[in-house]
Formats: structure tokens, sequence, C-alpha cells
């Protein structure tokens, strides 16, 4: 086990000093970025991303994709902003355990189009990802929820300084803990790496590699339900384009902490640092004087260089996949 | 009369399939009658223009105001509901048109039937109505935009910036450039920047964000774009600059008031649907009474006169600015 850390531990030192390369860059352009209070906020921001791409991580890790997170969220976060709105005295208790329970109730319906009808992850999530927005329409009327028609505890949960910063921030951290212990020392988690690097000698060994499959739906539809509700108290709006594109950052973050696309490997700790990565980036780039339209470029381009740098590393790393090129594709 | 009874017939036949006309009253002689159409009903935006087209009635006097629209906003529900106003023998027809050029040939048939048809808010094009009123126009939205960031800077003076929706968006641009213009009447107000927000609440929170950031001595942020301006007003709340930095901009009451009671907004600005049905029927009546419409200034009562242009879209004001003194008022309107 401890092996395993240190064969993984390059891509994330590769990474790390990529972080603090970039927060340097920042500081020099942008001296200020460095004040708590701004670290705290971009925290803040980035903590939701970092969640939803953990959940995204344990659905990459069987060989899946899950494009329909952000609009779990959408969905989600509209309908507790809409329970909210109408039993503003209910507290904040049945928001939680709705945004978790529906969230994965949405995730598990992906998990059974691909467990038990086998259809490809990305056929089915990106009929959901509609199917879900859709929903939004049709429940809300194409109506906003509004910050003054949701109450103070709903909105200042997120808000709720702890131990220096607020309980958006911790909730980011809970869930990547969480997510850590999981996959060390549960069963169902080491099952999951075991699913995705080689799903028939899996199968061989008696792990039912669809139901791990629905399994990580469900836990990333669960995350992204929550993320769903934070969001709509974060901004103080429930609307049809809630996290509208953000799947694709949620991805991206995965991807850039070196969890492969094909399955099987990655881990929290190169997810969160992908995560803070794409927050420095959309943090930084409003205050370091670059012309808007150039942003969309340049963080194109960081996440790209990135990504090329840390399969780079990766690939060298990984013994384990000496059977790459022959690999069997579900 | 001979020619009137004939077409009656022509029209009731051919509104028949949508509602039974026959059974309508005939026109009562000396009362004008006027068909407003919503883009759809339900839609609180179109309740709030009702509301003012029939205190516009009632202020003329023998006006009587026939509020429709389609369930759904589609062109072909208003075609629909249009065929049936043709039948009920109106005087006039306003419509707020879902599409502009599928509405054209039966407002044309309004019209050779000798129906004054306008449209308003939502023009339709200019072969199928005789004058069309906009809520309001690019300069005068930026003229306003600039009275507000001046209203909430302390004393006028002071750094602003704007949050606006993407960098190709036709409208925002159109006003930004409109602010720029009328800009030099407030020598204490200094735009430092203008920045992007795509429309989306966490794009336009985080580049407010970054405003506040990067210029501490802010005074206030102007987001034009309904989704903007509740994201700057959250994120200047959650950076506890409420008081020191305000917003303001384009908004819906509804979606604002929290803000207002939060005191990062202290006022902002949209079309006033009241005063839009007013100005509607005033118009219509005009038109009814014999105006020709587009190159005239037509009398709308207490919105004073409208000019309309050689091709008949006049404006009716600078948008309406909304605060804690009026906004609780709208909040169920729209």
């Amino acid at each position: 086990m401890l092996k395993s850390f240190f064969l993984r531990a390059p891509a994330v030192t590769g990474l790390s000093l990529l972080i603090i390369a970039l927060l340097l860059s920042v500081s020099i352009a942008f001296p200020p970025f460095l004040d708590p209070v701004n670290l705290k906020s971009a925290f803040d921001d980035t903590a939701l991303l970092m969640m939803m791409a953990v959940g995204e991580m344990f659905v990459l890790l069987t060989r899946s994709v899950d494009l329909s997170v952000a609009a779990n969220a959408a969905l989600t976060g509209m309908v507790v902003a809409l329970f909210n709105a109408k039993h503003p005295g209910a507290g904040i208790l049945p928001v939680l355990l709705i945004s978790l329970v529906m969230g994965s109730a949405l995730g598990a319906v992906n998990g059974l189009l691909v467990w038990k009808l086998r259809i490809p992850s990305i056929v089915v999530t990106l009929g959901t990802l509609s199917v879900f927005r859709g929903l939004v329409y049709i429940i809300s009327g194409g109506a906003w929820v509004n910050s003054g028609q949701m109450s103070h505890a709903f909105l200042n949960l997120v808000r709720l300084p702890l131990l220096g910063i607020n309980l958006l921030s911790w909730a980011g951290v809970l869930i990547a803990i969480l997510a850590f212990l999981f996959l060390r020392y549960s069963l169902t988690g080491r099952n999951l790496y075991a699913a995705g690097n080689n799903p028939e000698a899996a199968a061989y060994a008696g792990i039912d590699v669809g139901r791990l499959q629905c399994v990580a739906f469900m836990l990333s539809g669960a995350i992204a339900g929550l993320s769903g509700y934070f969001w709509v108290a974060r901004f103080g709006v429930a609307y049809t384009d809630v996290a509208s594109g953000f799947e694709l950052q949620v991805i991206a973050a995965c991807v850039i902490g070196g969890v492969s696309i094909s399955g099987g490997a990655g881990g929290v700790v190169g997810v969160i640092l992908g995560a803070l990565f794409l927050g420095i980036i959309k943090n930084a780039l409003p205050v370091v004087g670059i012309s808007p339209f150039f942003q969309l470029l340049i963080s194109g381009l960081v996440i790209t260089v990135a990504v090329a740098l840390n399969s780079g590393t990766q690939r060298k790393t990984h013994g384990r996949h000496i059977l790459e090129s022959k690999k069997v594709t579900p | 009369m001979e020619r009137r009874h004939l077409l009656q017939v022509t029209a009731a036949a051919l509104g028949a399939t949508v509602l039974p006309a026959f059974a309508k009253p005939a026109r009562a002689a000396g009362k004008i009658r006027i068909g407003l159409v919503a883009k759809s009903l339900g839609n609180g935006f179109f309740l709030a223009v009702d509301k003012g087209a029939l205190e516009a009635a009632a202020a003329i006097g023998d006006v009587e105001v026939i509020f429709t629209g389609p369930t759904e906003p589609t062109a072909d529900g208003q075609i629909a509901v249009i065929q049936s106003l043709i039948a009920q023998h109106v005087d006039a027809i306003a419509v707020s048109a879902n599409d502009p050029d599928a509405l054209v040939p039966i407002c044309k048939r309004a019209m050779s039937r000798g129906i004054k048809v306008m449209s308003y808010d939502s023009a339709i094009s200019p072969g199928g109505r005789i004058v069309h009123l906009a809520d309001s126009s690019n300069a005068l939205i930026g003229q306003t935009l600039d009275e507000l960031a001046a209203a909430a800077a302390p004393g006028g003076v002071g750094k602003f910036a704007i949050v606006s929706a993407t960098p190709t968006s036709t409208n925002q641009n159109a006003w930004i450039a409109a602010m720029k213009q009328d800009l030099p009447k407030y020598p204490g107000l200094d735009l430092v920047s203008v920045v992007y927000g795509n429309d989306l609440a966490d794009d336009s929170y985080r580049q407010a964000t970054g405003l506040l950031q990067k210029y501490p001595d802010l005074k206030v942020i102007v987001s034009p774009s309904s989704v903007g301006i509740v994201a700057c007003a959250k994120a200047v709340e959650d950076a506890k600059l409420v008081g020191k930095v305000f917003v303001t901009g384009l908004g819906l009451p509804s979606e604002c008031a929290g803000h207002v009671a939060a005191g990062s907004i202290k006022s902002f600005a949209i079309w006033n649907p009241i005063d839009l049905g007013y100005s509607v029927v005033e118009i219509a009546v005009d038109l009814v009474k014999g105006a020709t419409g587009p190159g005239q200034s037509l009398p709308a009562g207490r919105m004073g006169n409208i000019s309309f242009g050689a091709d008949g879209v006049g404006v009716m004001a600078k948008p309406f600015v909304y605060d804690a003194s009026n906004v609780r008022k709208f909040v169920k309107i729209f």
C-alpha cells in the first residue's frame, strides 16, 4: 500500500510544484491575491469543484464517465430551493436530506441504465444531462428562486465560519477525507479500482463490475445533489442555468489530478490538487489584468499543458499497465 | 354599414374555428375596443401591462380593453388569438410578438379590415403593424445606468466597474457604448473596468470578487444583466462590503428585492410594465382617432408625448428606477 502511494507520488509532486509556480506567478502579477481573505473566498469557490470532482472520480475509476453531475446539481438545487421557499420553517436538516437522497436517486438512474441495460455511460449521462436540465425548467416554470425567498438558515449554512474557513470549505475537505478513507480502506473502494483497471479479471475474481459502476454513480450523484444545495445557497439564486457547463470543469479537475479516463488509476490527493489548480486559475484570471477576450483561451491552454505534463509523468511511473496496448475495452 | 356587415361575416367565418364569434355582442357605438395581446397568459409582466392599460382606459373613458393571449408563448397561439379579435371587430390590436415575422400575415389581414395594429415590448416586423412602442432605447438605458451609478456613489464621485454578460452580447454592448458616450456628464465617475460574467451566476460572482480585490476603493458595480446584478450583490454581501460598495444595473424587482433589503443594492432599473400598458392604450386610442403614426409625435397622457420615427418605432421612456420605497409593490408583478 505504501509502495503504491510512492508510485503515484511523482504525479502528485509534479502537480504540487505546478500549483506553487502558478501561485507565485499570480502573486507577482497581483500581490494581494495571497491575502487570507481572498484565499478564503477562492477556497470556498474551489470547494464546490473539489467535492464534485471527487464524486466524478469514483465514476471515472470504473471506466465510466458522468456528464450529468452539473445538471443533477441544478435540478436538486432547484428542488431544495423550492422546498425552502415553500417551507422556510422546516429548517436545514430536511434540505440536506433531500439533496443527498435526490442526488443519489438521480445517480442511481444513470447507474442502473449503465449496469442493467449496458448502455455506455457517456450516452446515458449525455441523455440524463438534458433530462435533468429539462426537469429544472418544468418544476420551476422557468422562474427563479431568489435569495429573498430563501430562509436565513438555508443561505447562511455555507457561510458559517469554523476555525478560520467557511463551512462550505470544510464540506469539501470532509468529503475528500471520507473519499480517501473509503478508497483506501474499504473493500468496495478497493474493488472500484479493480473493476476499472481490468474489468474481465475483476469479474473472474468475483467482483460485480456493473454493480460497482452503479454504486459509483450513486456516490457521484449524492455529492452532486449536495453540491447543488451548496451552489444555490452560495450564489443566492436557483435558476435553470445553475452550474451550466460545470461538468467539463469537474472532469478536467480529475484528469489534471491524474485520474485515468480509461479507469482504474487516480486518487483523491491528485483530484484535490487538480481542483485547486483550476480554482486558482478561475479566481486569478479576473485580477491579473488579462483581457476578458483572452481568459478562456489562456485557461484552456494552461489546462491542456497541465494535463500533458501530468499524463507524461504518470505514464513513466505506471508499471502496472504492462498490458495497456492489449486492453479490452468494454 | 353594408360593407362592414359583410366583413363581419367573413371575419366571423375565419374566426369560427377559434371562438364562436357570432355570440359576441355587436360593438357599442362610440366605445373604443382595444385587444391587448400578451406573449402568454399567466405571465406577471403582462398582468402588470393590463393593469396600466385599464388605468389609461379609465382615464380616457369609453375605452374597453380586451386583455388576451395564448396559454403558451408561441406565435401560433397568438395568431389564433388575433383571429378571434378580428372576429370580435375590435378597433385596435396591440401585440407583444412571440415572433416578429410569423404574425405579419394575420396582422395585415386585421389592418385590411380597418383595425389599427401596433406592437409593444416585442416588435412585429414593419409590414405587420402601424407603430411599435419599445420599452426603452439603448441610449436611454445607457443614460439611466450612468445616473444609477452616480446615485450609488457617495456624492457621485468614485470608481465604478461594469459586469456585463458575454463579450459578444449585442444588447449589453450597445448599452455599455451608450453609457460611455453619456459618461462625460458625470465628471466624478471613473469607469475602471468592464468584465464579463457570461450571464452565469458563478462567473459573475467571481468577476465581481476579482473587481473588489483589484480595486479596493471601488464604489459601484453596474451590471446590466439580470443574472449579473444579483450575483454581484451576493459577492459584495459575502465580502462584507455592504455600505462601501453598491451594486446597481438592470434587474427584475422579484430578483433584486432581497438584495435591496440586504443593502447591497440601493436602486436598480427596468422598464415599468404598468407605464407600458398605459402608453399602449393611449397610443392605440390616438391611432383609432385618426393619427397616422410613423413620423408623428403622439400624446400619451401622463407619459407625455411619444415620438415615432419614420420606421414607426417609438420609445416609451427611460427604464423605471426601483428602490426600497417601491420595490415591494412590484415584487409580485415580475
